[in-house]
């Protein structure tokens, strides 16, 4: 198989673009790609400070370095959680991260919260604690990971949070919104979430590219990445959509991407539209100051009393 | 003989086939699988080679 560009070996078939690349002209159209993104959502650009938010995972580290190469002001953020499900999951996946800026860019400043040191309790703990989600944390995960990260992308004043998110993971949650036919979250998916009073803007620079792609990008680049996943995302419902997805690809490729990018264009266009909730009453939180529609206490706040 | 690695299961195939062969008679999908040999992505055409390994690495990851 030859690389489309230069017709040396190729290493990666993208059927849905009908390009095969070569290790070199893969990670320039991946380059590429990910810097046309940020452009055409005006994620941020060349004189605005960005906040990574990194887990160790691949998409997330793919993303931290391909926007430093791009030379953005990108600062990582890594939340550490405090599970361990028997392999250590939270200390290997910050040893990754503290290992990817030795290893490749040791000029770049990593923030690293710990919630059990910062708030008492690690998320398993606290998630036992509160009695929510059913044996998974996940909620309470959810809730406490975009607490700080807004929480710090405020106080360091950044312009954007820059999650991994990629067209899977994307794609993978507008099927379920679609299944169930989630107008709300219909309404609001999309790859730049603005900012809003107390609210940092949140924006997904990877959502052009598959999954696959990401996990191809940090090999050739040599980055290394924790291969587990969290504990707790075993037999989770995106992971059993992105299966689904993944058979529909292979019968068809290009499928996924097109069930998304339409899924954009039509919203943009007028083609379709969904009733969006209104912004209900947002008003700082007595004890944090952050956005919140509950009473006196938001949410992430009620979590440790 | 060629040995495949995937997750925490390893077992050996002939030389001589190509990696898709691989990953088919496996029952995986190859639009969430990526093949390694010696730290090296190689495409799905790849013919194996006597002594080879070879690492299937999953790319579905998330919750």
């Amino acid at each position: 198989m030859k690389c489309s560009r230069c017709g040396g070996t190729a290493v990666i078939n993208m059927r849905q673009h009908r390009l095969r690349l070569c290790g070199e002209h893969f990670v320039e159209w991946f380059t590429s790609i990910t810097q046309r993104t940020i452009e055409k959502h005006e994620m941020f650009d060349q004189t605005d400070r960005v906040l990574v938010a990194v887990s160790g995972g691949k998409d997330s580290l793919a993303l931290w370095d391909v926007l430093l190469r791009l030379g953005y002001e990108a600062q990582g953020l890594y939340i550490s959680l405090g599970i361990d499900g028997e392999i250590g999951y939270s200390d290997s996946s910050l040893h990754m991260c503290h290992q990817f800026v030795s290893e490749h860019h040791p000029e770049a400043t990593l923030h690293v919260v710990d919630i059990e040191d910062e708030y008492g309790q690690s998320i398993p703990t606290l998630a036992r604690t509160k009695q929510r989600g059913r044996g998974k944390p996940c909620s309470v995960c959810g809730l406490v990971k975009r607490h700080v990260m807004n929480r710090v992308a405020r106080d360091g004043d950044f312009a954007a949070i820059a999650t991994g998110h990629n067209l899977d993971d994307e794609v993978a949650v507008l099927m379920q919104n679609t299944l169930h036919w989630q107008t709300g979250y219909l309404a609001r998916q999309a790859p730049v979430l603005k900012e809003r009073e107390g609210l940092a803007r949140k924006v997904k620079p990877l959502v052009r590219i598959y999954e696959r792609e990401a996990a191809a990008y940090t090999l050739i680049r040599g980055i290394e990445y924790i291969y587990d996943e969290c504990p707790y995302a075993k037999g989770s419902t995106t992971n059993f959509y992105k299966g689904l997805l993944n058979q529909l690809e292979r019968k068809s490729s290009g499928a996924k991407q097109q069930f998304y990018l339409q899924f954009l264009q039509a919203r943009t266009s007028g083609a379709v539209s969904f009733a969006e909730e209104r912004d209900a009453d947002l008003h700082p939180c007595r004890q944090c100051a952050q956005p919140t529609t509950a009473g006196d206490l938001c949410a992430f706040c009620r979590l440790w009393e | 003989m060629v040995t495949v690695i995937y997750r925490d299961k390893t077992w050996e195939v002939k030389p001589g086939s190509s990696v898709r062969h691989i990953v088919d008679k496996a029952g995986l999908n190859p639009e969430s699988i990526l093949a390694v040999r010696d730290g090296k992505l190689i495409n799905e055409e790849t013919i194996t080679q006597n002594g080879d390994t070879i690492k299937l690495v999953t790319v579905v990851s998330g919750g």
